[in-house]
């Protein structure tokens, strides 16, 4: 079918699913659905940024994503009273020995000749530098954890609004993404995949463990919002009469409210990257990536230095990934570094990705909404199917009971079904690329 | 004195836990390594195979003790390892048919089947959860010691004591087992030489007239069966839930990668690296030095380098390392 009326048919039949939902589950879980859809098409943004302008094979969405969650706490909370003077400085300086530490190794790689003595010397530098690390960075995280632990036991945030935290998010991660490109951009696809799976493992193994700077699994709730609270509108008389007005109840307006407030955000900044996206497809800068991507070894005879190019993208796809993630933990208004699971926080955003179409952003975005949309609904669709199917069974029979429980596992198998099904038939995606 | 109970304390939480944990990594990354070496691609639904295959056993399992049938001391899940391996076979060979040979006949990038096994790892993932939910399950049944701390300590008068499980013995023996039947196979029978031949140099092996289809038919054969072993060896060990073994996948990668992907020798030696490193790093060492040094010395802290909960960012950073220093990993692997 001609693009030109594939794609809006396809995101008119996405319009009509949201709307559907809207009128058989109500407004509110429609925009929920909405809300938690426009966040992930901006992650798949990312993704298909990376894979399908540059062909660079990163599955550690997730850390970028916890990243910018991170960015969003340490914005936005007051800071904790008396963490610095407690052990701030000690932080601080911990820090700083451990990135010299790292820098010293590197030095001696690179400065001394090759041969037991640098192997030694970096061996040593890296080892007493740990320790001196330790000895110094320890006592303060005590400090600062020992600090009413129940409430905060973290250094706080700089108190300032939540919006400012989607850029920081997104520098944050583009920060982490250089570091991560520096050292692992080198490897040979397969071996990016598994380095770039490893890092997110580690982001979140930080996250969930020094609890100076994140509180841990302990979660950081009641996070600053950029809109109004539902409790405050349902107190404000003028929205109260105004709802009434429209034939609503003040309580589900709130949620509408603040809701499509959320929304409102969110397609501003949705259709901000899209348009950079967009721009920077079509501009000379995209041609090279898609001419590295599909000829590397030609692209680099052409005197393009592939290196420094992956790099640039791989910084701007994560920096991507990472405001989506300060973006979901504002709507969420928690940081909750238990919850980041790499199957719904990188695989599913490559599902979305390769389904929607990768190398084509209004793919991205088409598949970011829709399989989210999916997601949400595969499970009680399949609860309904399942009842159905066993509504011939003995009430509370053993093999009807097991059929409902199993519904609730129908989702993975949905995703995966339907990406091995895009894969083999359609591979370009929904949308593919032009 | 003192140094027979320092090494007591080692054995008992780093030298004992650590060859199991090695040995279960051993097993999967062996698989990981064949699929790479053979079929060319580095396959995700590794983890969620071995969940498949443990999650049959168990089912074996709990049949087997319903019918009265037990392993007398060891774990009745030894006898339903069979079965596991059996339908675990048919899986993956049933998966090799429905999804990977339509790539491998177009000749698709590496990286487009490792996509592929992506989405094979969600569909793995649902079926294991169908079938035996989310669950932790305990399922090692028999004797729980084969050297309790107490015996130990009472037989040999020494202050500290040594506690040896059941399923870490088990462990090692099965695991030995394996590894030595699996390298029968690949140096002494035809079957496993095509294997070895069509691993170095597809083409020459074409042309000297070893069929593929056999080929990789047997490596998924053989996959099953390390996958189910290497699974069912860690759920005895420590328990069964279907999302510990997707993240095990990483140490196996790990594991492989360090090893040199493609060789089946450092598969092995990757996967004590990978154990031993993360035992160690997250071990608290205390008790151990303070037996070492004079007792004015003893030590304040717990001596731990890093908390346990960073064991998966300790094999990372060494899989990193082995990478930057040695990028085909310990034993020469292969690069597709």
């Amino acid at each position: 079918m001609n693009p030109a009326i594939r794609s809006p048919l396809l995101f008119g039949f996405v319009a009509i699913l949201m709307i559907g939902t809207g009128l058989v589950q109500g407004w509110n879980s429609a925009l929920l659905i909405l809300n938690m859809g426009l966040i992930s098409a901006i992650m798949a943004l990312g993704v298909n940024l990376q894979w399908g302008f540059a062909g660079l094979f990163n599955i550690g969405v997730m850390g970028f994503v916890a990243l910018g969650g991170l960015a969003a706490v340490l914005i936005s909370t007051p800071p904790t009273t008396g963490a610095w003077a407690a052990g701030g400085l000690n932080i601080v300086i911990g820090l700083l020995l451990g990135a010299a530490t790292v820098i010293g190794a590197i030095l001696a790689q690179s400065r001394m000749a090759p041969g037991r003595v640098r192997n030694l010397t970096t061996l040593a530098i890296l080892v007493v530098g740990f320790f001196v690390y330790r000895a110094v960075f320890d006592p303060g995280v005590d400090a600062i954890e020992a600090i009413n632990p129940s409430v905060s036991g973290n250094i706080g945030g700089l108190n300032l609004p939540v919006l400012l935290s989607w850029p920081v998010g997104g520098l944050l991660a583009a920060g982490a993404a250089w570091i991560i490109g520096k050292t692992a951009l080198g490897l040979r696809s397969d071996y990016l995949a598994i380095a770039t799976l490893g890092i997110a493992e580690i982001i979140i193994a930080v996250l969930k463990n020094e609890d100076w700077l994140s509180r841990g699994v302990k979660n950081v709730i009641g996070l600053d919002r950029p809109v109004p609270f539902e409790i405050e509108l349902q107190q404000d008389p003028g929205f109260v009469e105004r709802a009434v007005g429209l034939g609503l109840d003040p309580v589900t307006a709130s949620g509408i409210y603040t809701k499509l407030a959320y929304s409102g955000l969110f397609v501003v900044v949705l259709l901000i990257l899209l348009w950079m996206a967009q721009m920077a497809l079509k501009s000379p800068w995209g041609r090279m990536m898609r001419a590295i991507r599909d000829n590397e070894t030609a692209a680099r005879a052409m005197g393009k230095d592939v290196t420094a190019r992956h790099l640039q993208i791989f910084i701007l796809g994560s920096a991507i990934c990472g405001i989506a993630g300060a973006m979901m933990t504002t709507l969420d208004g928690q940081l909750t570094p238990g919850s980041y699971q790499p199957l719904r926080f990188t695989f599913l955003v490559w599902v979305m990705v390769i389904v929607g179409g990768s190398g084509n952003n209004f793919g991205a975005v088409l598949g970011g909404i829709l399989i989210w949309w999916l997601w949400v609904q595969v499970e009680p669709m399949g609860l309904a199917l399942m009842q159905l199917l066993s509504s011939g069974l003995e009430d509370g029979s053993a093999l009807q009971t097991r059929m409902i429980d199993a519904a609730a596992h129908m989702r993975l198998l949905t995703m995966g079904l339907l990406m091995l099904i895009v894969l083999r038939f359609s591979p370009r995606g929904l949308i593919p690329e032009r | 004195m003192d140094v027979i109970n320092a090494l007591v304390v080692l054995a008992n939480f780093v030298i004992v836990p650590g060859l199991a944990y090695g040995a279960q990594l051993a097993l999967g990354a062996l698989g990981v390594t064949l699929i790479y070496g053979i079929l060319r691609f580095s396959n995700f639904a590794h983890g969620d195979t071995m969940a498949f295959g443990t999650a049959i056993t168990i089912i074996g399992t709990n049949a087997l003790i319903a019918a009265g049938i037990t392993f007398g001391p060891l774990p009745t899940a030894l006898i339903a390892l069979p079965l596991g391996i059996a339908v675990t076979c048919l899986l993956l060979l049933g998966t090799d048919w429905a999804v990977y040979k339509f790539y491998r006949s177009k000749k698709a990038a590496p990286v487009i089947l490792v996509i592929v096994s992506m989405g094979v790892m969600f569909v793995m993932n649902g079926v294991v959860r169908f079938i035996i939910g989310v669950g932790d399950i305990n399922f090692a049944d028999g004797e729980r010691f084969v050297v309790t701390a107490r015996g130990f300590r009472e037989a040999t008068g020494l202050a500290e004591g040594l506690a040896i499980r059941t399923t870490q013995v088990i462990t090692v023996v099965v695991a030995l087992f394996a590894m030595a039947l699996l390298f029968w196979f690949l140096n002494k029978t035809r079957t496993g030489k095509s294997m070895r031949a069509f691993s170095d140099n597809e083409d020459l092996a074409l042309l000297f007239g070893i069929n593929p289809d056999w080929v990789v038919k047997v490596t998924w054969m053989i996959v099953a069966a390390l996958a189910t072993t290497a699974g069912v060896l860690y759920g005895l060990d420590k328990s069964f839930k279907a999302f510990t073994y997707f993240q095990l996948l990483l140490p196996i990668f790990a594991a492989a990668i360090v090893g040199g992907l493609g060789s089946p020798l450092g598969a092995i030696a990757g996967g004590f690296v990978i154990a031993f490193s993360e035992v160690t790093v997250t071990y608290a060492w205390r008790r151990v030095v303070a037996y070492l040094l004079p007792e004015d010395m003893a030590p304040e802290g717990l001596l731990q380098l890093m908390s346990t909960d960073y064991k998966f960012a300790v094999s990372f950073a060494i899989l990193i390392v082995v990478l930057l220093f040695k990028p085909t990993g310990l034993f020469k692997g292969k690069s597709v």
